[in-house]
């Protein structure tokens, strides 16, 4: 009897656990909306979708903020997707077991750095080098996608080299065996073989790049304005949020949580992207 | 039954830990949250108070001016720091002034330009004076600075520089006094506005303010009513602390001789002369 008992109680203490994990993810959602959605509602969705922000007049556009994360986002895939990719094709591939043993946690370590330490190294040290030698106060998309994409490398790395990694040894083994070179082999057989988990690394990557705020407010410039080339200073979604919540107060603090509904969407989709596209490939 | 009765202990202990420790800081401290511009001076004053009277603690916090008023409201601090005047519903609030603080437009030492006009910094901020040489500089394009919206220093600048003007969108945006002092120590083509105390800071790379209108920021020039760029920074609480109230006794040293002396030292306005 008092054994049953302990046994319903542990398997109750577990479930109550287990269920302040996802209401954790309830009660955020919720509060999310109920704080943005009225803002929205009452300053209309040409005002929120408009191209001016300037809380103090009640004008909450957010479009500047909008193209200030794709403008950011999109650097941070240009430079870190080729390099990350690379690096995981030679992890998988080419690389020597000892030299394995040395780049994979040095890798993970690059995702233990926080990301405030990024934001005061790229304030010290890529954002004076811009201005330097491309002109400009250096706050800048370049030097938030150059931090961004540091910041990714190691999601892309890990999760591309995996699925390189878990490929049947039959694909790699019956390429070879037809004559194909070493590098023909990866183009043409293991890349595409790879894709969906590649494709999956990608996405995961761009999340955190969308996500970041600590170290883009330090780098970006955080001008609401919509950016004319490179080397302009931008908004991003997160970086409005984090910049004036301190001082946000009745409608404009609301305006800052419909910020953060928008950010929250473009991030679910991004996920559900990434797990439907893993998914399609288990199944197959 | 016996389950019932764990989870019901749970409870309540849980519930007498948390009203314990909350009841338990209420008592000793006095809690001071809000403004990141008052913050550095609260912390230097709950530091010496602390030195005065071991035996009372003031814990200071920052968050920005409008989340110490929301914190003050809803009792989560005992004083709010506002670095702005109080608007709508919050004057219903109790404030005290502790200080004024002068605002300092900066620039790189190396700026050749050592004054401006109000109408220059006006055109500058919207945008119609984007070269220093058009304010009798180098030929450079100005690179401007400013605080984020919400901000007490930005509606500050604001109300005294912009007049009714609109802050150019394509202005840098930064959300510290110190990482404005950063960029604009480092950068001989920026300008922005911080706290006069803070222009002058040991162990940082040296900026310069600029003369307004002839003035030169200076807590002599301001005291004098020279110089008119300057906001109040305030203290602020649901209501006025009572007699001998911890919240009492630390505002009295804040308003005391010491006190004052003390903001002075570190380069704000006093409110007696």
């Amino acid at each position: 009897m008092v054994k049953k008992i302990k046994e319903n109680f542990s398997g109750i203490v577990f479930f109550a656990l287990a269920l302040s994990s996802v209401s954790a993810l309830v009660l955020i959602t919720v509060f999310i909306f109920v704080q943005g959605i009225p803002l929205i509602a009452s300053a209309g969705l040409s005002n929120f979708f408009g191209m001016d922000w300037s809380p103090d007049r009640g004008m909450y556009g957010i479009t500047p903020m909008i193209v200030g994360t794709a403008s950011v986002t999109l650097g941070a895939a240009i430079l870190g997707v080729p390099i990350g990719l690379c690096c995981s094709i030679f992890m998988a591939e080419f690389a020597p077991s000892w030299m394995k043993k040395v780049f994979r946690p040095a890798i993970q370590l690059l995702a233990g750095i926080p990301s405030v330490v990024y934001g005061f190294w790229g304030l010290t040290f890529i954002v004076p080098f811009i201005s330097k030698y491309l002109g400009g106060l250096g706050l800048s998309i370049l030097a938030a996608s150059v931090v961004l994409a540091i910041m990714v490398l190691p999601t892309i790395i890990s999760i591309s080299e995996v699925s390189l990694i878990a490929l049947p040894r039959q694909y790699k083994e019956g390429a070879l065996a037809l004559g194909m070179t070493h590098w023909q082999t990866i183009r043409s057989v293991q890349l595409p073989a790879a894709k969906s988990g590649i494709v999956a690394a990608v996405i995961l990557g761009l999340g955190r790049a969308i996500g970041e705020t600590m170290a883009v407010i330090m780098v970006l410039g955080n001008s609401p304005a919509l950016p004319r080339s490179i080397l302009d200073p931008v908004r991003t979604l997160t970086t409005n949020i984090g910049l004036e919540m301190g001082y946000a107060s009745g409608e404009h603090r609301q305006a800052l949580f419909a910020t953060g509904i928008v950010l929250f969407a473009v991030i679910m989709i991004l996920n559900i992207t990434a797990q439907y596209i893993t998914r399609k490939k288990v199944k197959k | 039954m016996k389950l019932c009765k764990y989870i019901g202990l749970t409870i309540v202990l849980l519930v007498f830990g948390l009203t314990t420790a909350c009841g338990s800081q209420a008592d000793t401290h006095v809690i001071v949250a809000g403004s990141t511009s008052v913050q550095p001076y609260a912390e230097l004053l709950a530091e010496e108070y602390k030195h005065l009277y071991p035996e009372r603690a003031v814990n200071v916090q920052g968050g920005g001016s409008s989340a110490g008023i929301r914190a003050v409201e809803s009792g989560i601090a005992d004083i709010g720091m506002s670095s702005r005047s109080l608007t709508g519903s919050e004057l219903d609030l109790w404030a005290v002034e502790i200080a004024k603080d002068a605002l300092a437009l900066i620039t790189h030492p190396d700026n050749p330009v050592t004054h401006l006009t109000l109408e220059q910094v006006r055109g500058i901020y919207t945008g119609r004076i984007t070269n220093w040489s058009m304010v009798g500089g180098d030929n450079a394009p100005i690179h401007r600075i400013t605080r984020e919206a919400g901000s007490g220093t930005r509606s500050a600048f604001e109300e005294m520089v912009m007049a009714d003007e609109l802050i150019d969108k394509r202005a840098v945006v930064l959300n510290s006094n110190g990482a404005i002092r950063q960029i604009v120590a480092g950068n001989s083509n920026a300008i922005g506005f911080i706290s006069l105390g803070l222009v002058d800071y040991e162990g940082l790379e040296p900026v310069k303010a600029l003369e307004l209108e002839g003035v030169a920021p200076t807590q002599e020039n301001v005291l004098a009513g020279e110089y008119n760029l300057y906001r109040p920074f305030l203290f602020v609480a649901a209501e006025e602390p009572l007699g001998d109230s911890p919240t009492r006794l630390f505002i009295d040293f804040v308003l005391s001789e010491d006190g004052q002396n003390l903001l002075k030292g570190e380069g704000l306005i006093p409110i007696f002369t």
